[in-house]
């Protein structure tokens, strides 16, 4: 008998991106809010996993065209490119630097370095979930 | 670097060059080539002599490592150019000897040679080296060198039992004189033996004395295999003969006895040292010559004999440290006993050398050194017979050969020890003349026997496995020269008195001499109807009866316990040592994680708890602790149950769940205790974690999933509950201690206006202190690739898996 879960995957289909924009927000809150790369991470993969359990793995593969693995060495990359880019300034290793900018979108918006390393853990937290959940699901 | 220092390193250099010999000129034997650097030593080193004879000295001083004190500094007195005229010359005739008894085709005559030159090399600088540290490193090289001679031949199994024990037993002596070395180097400040030697008295009221004292006669009793370290000796004879004669008889093992003779002038003001010297190079003696008596293999009967013959020299040694007690008395006795053992070592070189080359040229002959099957190779053999007769006689002490005169000199002052009452002689005093004696006449039972049983009775062809006959000349010539020196030594004996023995003893006991003067040294053939000769004729006598009538007695040998022998001793103290440590090792590397954690977990109670109650550190305060609120309350109560539930839990789905009960009541403890991204963290971890673990439950094995209670032990909860208590302890009194204010004003105050932020966690996590969240992403990153690495890469099954399927 076949199953059918269209409920699922429909509901699962909205509420990826309500997932995926909390996260989000999560990520971009952090310096002010509870919150942060690490949870933002986390749930952003929370959201992927979803969807896996609502459609198959294989399927799933597809919608995302990156190797997750890809992703670990880039938020590392953007990590330690971001503490090492303070000495370009002749600043001490992981020196961060902020200012506030007016944007012609967001208006008056403080832009921060650490943002740039927040980003790295976020795509190494959701680079590392995956691989793990997508490694162990595909093993026999 | 001088010239006396090159000196020291030729043979090292001369090693490293033998083998492109070997290679290069196939045609002549490599011995030739050798035996030019032993020669032009000699006669080098010959040029000393008028120096030494003055009692003067030479010293040269090359920086080694200069910032340590430890210095490469050679020191030429009358003592080591003795040692060194018979390394050299000895080395030369060994030389000479092995071209003719090792094959130039059948044996790697490049590793002969090359252990050989470092043996000739490391024992040059033994004994011309003034610097206790330098000394001892000359004194391992001469370990290993003869370690890797006595198993030349390595595919015999007791060559490499024997290279085993004489390492083990010599490397033992050498590390406990290495310690004696440092301890007497920490008392006087130095490590030049010649400027310790100069502050002996203020040493010698040193509290560390006897220790340094007795750490440096284990090494020279070890090297010089003295009892009860004689044992590797005899198993050592299963080198090749020119190796026995030149380590094992001439050279290696009287480096205890130069070891000895150096450290005589900063030890032997002490009675310690006269009793230990003395009584253990008697004893030695008198066991070993015994022992010589059953031997039936030649080799062994010339290793015992070394053996006895080196505890003599040992006990003149200890003998005449009684000479620096009477420095007042003008014709003092005791300097005879250090004279006597000199003469002794130069005469002992000359015989026992020949001997051990005679003993190698019957085995070269004839097929075998067993004395049972051999006899009768008078007229076969006519020379090696006269140089065998010329080695056994003076090695008896019989006339008109050296040994007669250096035994005379032995039993002289072993009389004369009976005779004086010093260091409490008097009761015990009279065994020394009575050991010597019954040694000697020993001795003169196994020398007839080297002599008699090979060369006298029935010859018994059937027995042998070559047809004997006499030997090559090239091969006699090295004895021939050795036995010479036996009877010109024997003949005219005062040639060396004021060359060799003077300067030599003059090094001994310097102490005894007056500014400029000279020991007087005479040794005179024939000295009248004293006790001595009256005990040489006991010892013919006696000993010409007894070998008479060795048949009737050998079976009194049988009597004594096979059992309990000192080899017996080492092989059962080597075994237990080995299988001991095996089950010791095995039984507590069960190989169980379990009991490794139970010793991690015992250590860390223990000295956690001990240092808690040593130091008294534990505290109650509580004064600033904050006021415990409902939900607290209740959240620790269901804390409490779930994690009770985890240890009690029929199933491990029980336990899983608790277990996830547990992190979330976390969480909601981060939510009271304010922790707003602790708690969100720690709910999504527990929520992973948790389906991690139904992941590993489901893919438990069908045969072994049986759902059945943890069994209870009670060394484990004792464990537990100790670790508990432990860190609850640690806990209470390290917030009971408040030592310094908290860093957090910091925080506070800087977040905002520093880092541009308001959440204060997340701008210690990645502004802060980013640097540990680098890290931690990369520990991540390491967990994910080593999961994915552990998944997808299974070489086992199936070889090389492709990880992209």
């Amino acid at each position: 008998m076949k199953t059918n879960d269209v409920i699922f995957q429909t509901i699962a289909k909205v509420v990826f991106f309500m997932i995926i924009f909390f996260a989000v927000h999560l990520f971009f809150a952090g310096h002010y809010h509870p919150g942060g790369g690490f949870v933002g991470g986390l749930l952003t993969s929370g959201a992927i996993v979803l969807l896996m359990l609502a459609f198959d793995m294989k399927t799933i593969k597809k919608g995302f065209l990156i190797d997750f693995k890809w992703l670990i060495s880039l938020g590392l990359l953007f990590s330690a490119g971001t503490a090492a880019g303070s000495l370009i300034f002749n600043v001490p290793f992981f020196t961060h630097a902020y200012d506030y900018f007016q944007l012609p979108l967001f208006g008056k918006t403080s832009l921060h370095t650490a943002m740039l390393f927040d980003l790295g853990v976020y795509l190494v937290v959701i680079g590392v979930t995956m691989t793990i959940i997508q490694t162990i699901g595909e093993s026999e | 670097m001088s010239l006396l220092h090159w000196a020291i390193l030729a043979p090292f250099i001369m090693a490293a060059c033998v083998p492109f010999v070997r290679k290069k000129a196939t045609a002549i034997h490599t011995g030739w080539f050798v035996l030019i650097l032993p020669l032009v030593l000699f006669v080098s080193f010959l040029q000393y002599l008028p120096v030494t004879m003055k009692n003067d000295s030479i010293m040269q001083t090359a920086d080694w490592i200069p910032s340590l004190g430890i210095n490469f500094t050679a020191y030429v007195d009358g003592l080591s150019l003795l040692f060194v005229l018979l390394i050299t010359g000895i080395g030369a005739l060994v030389v000479l000897y092995s071209i003719y008894y090792l094959s130039k085709t059948k044996e790697s005559l490049q590793h002969f040679y090359v252990y050989l030159l470092m043996f000739m090399g490391a024992m040059l600088g033994v004994v011309l080296s003034d610097n206790v540290i330098t000394l001892y490193m000359f004194w391992e090289l001469t370990s290993i060198s003869s370690f890797l001679l006595i198993a030349y031949w390595f595919d015999r199994d007791r060559s490499r039992y024997g290279a085993l024990k004489s390492m083990l037993i010599t490397v033992f002596g050498g590390l406990m004189m290495l310690g004696g070395f440092l301890v007497l180097s920490i008392m006087g400040n130095t490590f030049s033996i010649r400027e310790l030697a100069a502050q002996a008295p203020e040493l010698n009221n040193h509290p560390l004395f006897l220790l340094a004292m007795i750490l440096i006669l284990f090494g020279a009793f070890t090297k010089s295999a003295q009892f009860p370290f004689y044992i590797w000796l005899p198993d050592a004879m299963e080198a090749p003969t020119p190796v026995s004669a030149y380590l094992h008889s001439a050279t290696m093992v009287k480096a205890g006895i130069y070891l000895v003779a150096r450290f005589s002038p900063i030890f032997a003001f002490s009675g310690y040292w006269f009793w230990i010297v003395g009584t253990v190079g008697l004893f030695t003696m008198v066991w070993a010559s015994f022992n010589a008596v059953k031997q039936t293999d030649l080799k062994g009967i010339l290793a015992f004999s070394t053996v006895s013959q080196l505890g003599l020299i040992m006990s003149l040694l200890g003998a005449g440290s009684a000479a620096l007690h009477f420095d007042s008395l003008d014709d003092n006795l005791y300097t005879a006993a250090v004279i006597a053992a000199v003469f002794h070592l130069i005469n002992h070189a000359t015989f026992k050398g020949s001997l051990f080359m005679v003993t190698g040229i019957i085995d070269h002959e004839t097929g075998t050194r067993d004395i049972r099957r051999l006899g009768g190779l008078m007229s076969l053999m006519p020379i090696t017979f006269t140089l065998s007769v010329i080695g056994a006689f003076s090695m008896a002490g019989l006339p008109p050969f050296n040994g007669f005169l250096s035994k005379e000199m032995f039993l002289l002052s072993m009389v004369q020890l009976a005779e004086l009452d010093l260091f409490n002689l008097e009761t015990w005093g009279l065994l020394f003349p009575v050991l010597a004696w019954i040694g000697s006449v020993f001795t003169f039972i196994y020398s007839m026997i080297i002599v008699f049983r090979v060369f006298g009775g029935k010859f018994q062809p059937e027995k042998l496995e070559k047809k004997p006959h006499e030997a090559p000349f090239g091969m006699l010539i090295s004895p021939i020269v050795l036995a010479s020196l036996v009877i010109l030594f024997g003949l005219f004996p005062n040639l060396l008195s004021y060359s060799l023995i003077q300067p030599a003893a003059a090094s001994i006991v310097p102490s005894i001499i007056p500014n400029g003067g000279q020991l007087d040294v005479h040794i005179s053939f024939w000295h009248g109807f004293t006790t001595e000769f009256m005990m040489t004729i006991g010892v013919v006598i006696i000993g010409i009866i007894l070998y008479k009538f060795l048949p009737k007695w050998i079976g009194m040998y049988d009597y004594f316990p096979g059992k309990v022998t000192l080899n017996n001793l080492y092989n059962a103290s080597l075994y237990t040592a080995e299988r001991g440590s095996h089950s010791l090792t095995k039984s507590y590397m069960t190989g169980f994680i379990r009991s490794y954690l139970v010793y991690i977990f015992a250590f860390f109670i223990t000295i956690l708890g001990f240092t808690i109650w040593v130091k008294g550190a534990f505290r109650f305060d509580s004064s600033n602790t904050a006021s415990i609120g409902f939900y607290e309350v209740g959240l620790v109560i269901v804390l409490l149950i779930a994690t009770a539930t985890i240890l009690i839990a029929k199933s491990r789905l029980t336990s899983i769940i608790s277990l996830g009960a547990v992190g979330y009541s976390v969480s909601l403890f981060f939510i009271i205790f304010r922790a707003p991204d602790l708690a969100l963290t720690q709910l999504v971890i527990e929520t992973v974690s948790t389906a991690l673990f139904l992941l590993c439950f489901y893919h438990l094995p069908k045969l072994s999933r049986h759902e059945e209670k943890r069994r209870f032990q009670i060394g484990n909860a004792v464990i537990a509950a100790g670790v508990g208590l432990i860190v609850a302890l640690i806990g209470i009194s390290a917030h009971s201690t408040k030592l310094f204010p908290s860093i957090n004003e910091y925080y506070i105050k800087n977040t905002y206006t520093k880092a541009g932020g308001e959440n204060m966690v997340n701008v210690i996590l990645v502004d802060f202190r980013g640097f540990d969240t680098l890290f931690e992403i990369a520990v991540l990153s390491v967990a994910a690739l080593g999961i994915y690495g552990l998944i997808k890469l299974r070489l086992e099954k199936g070889g090389e898996q492709n990880e992209n399927e």
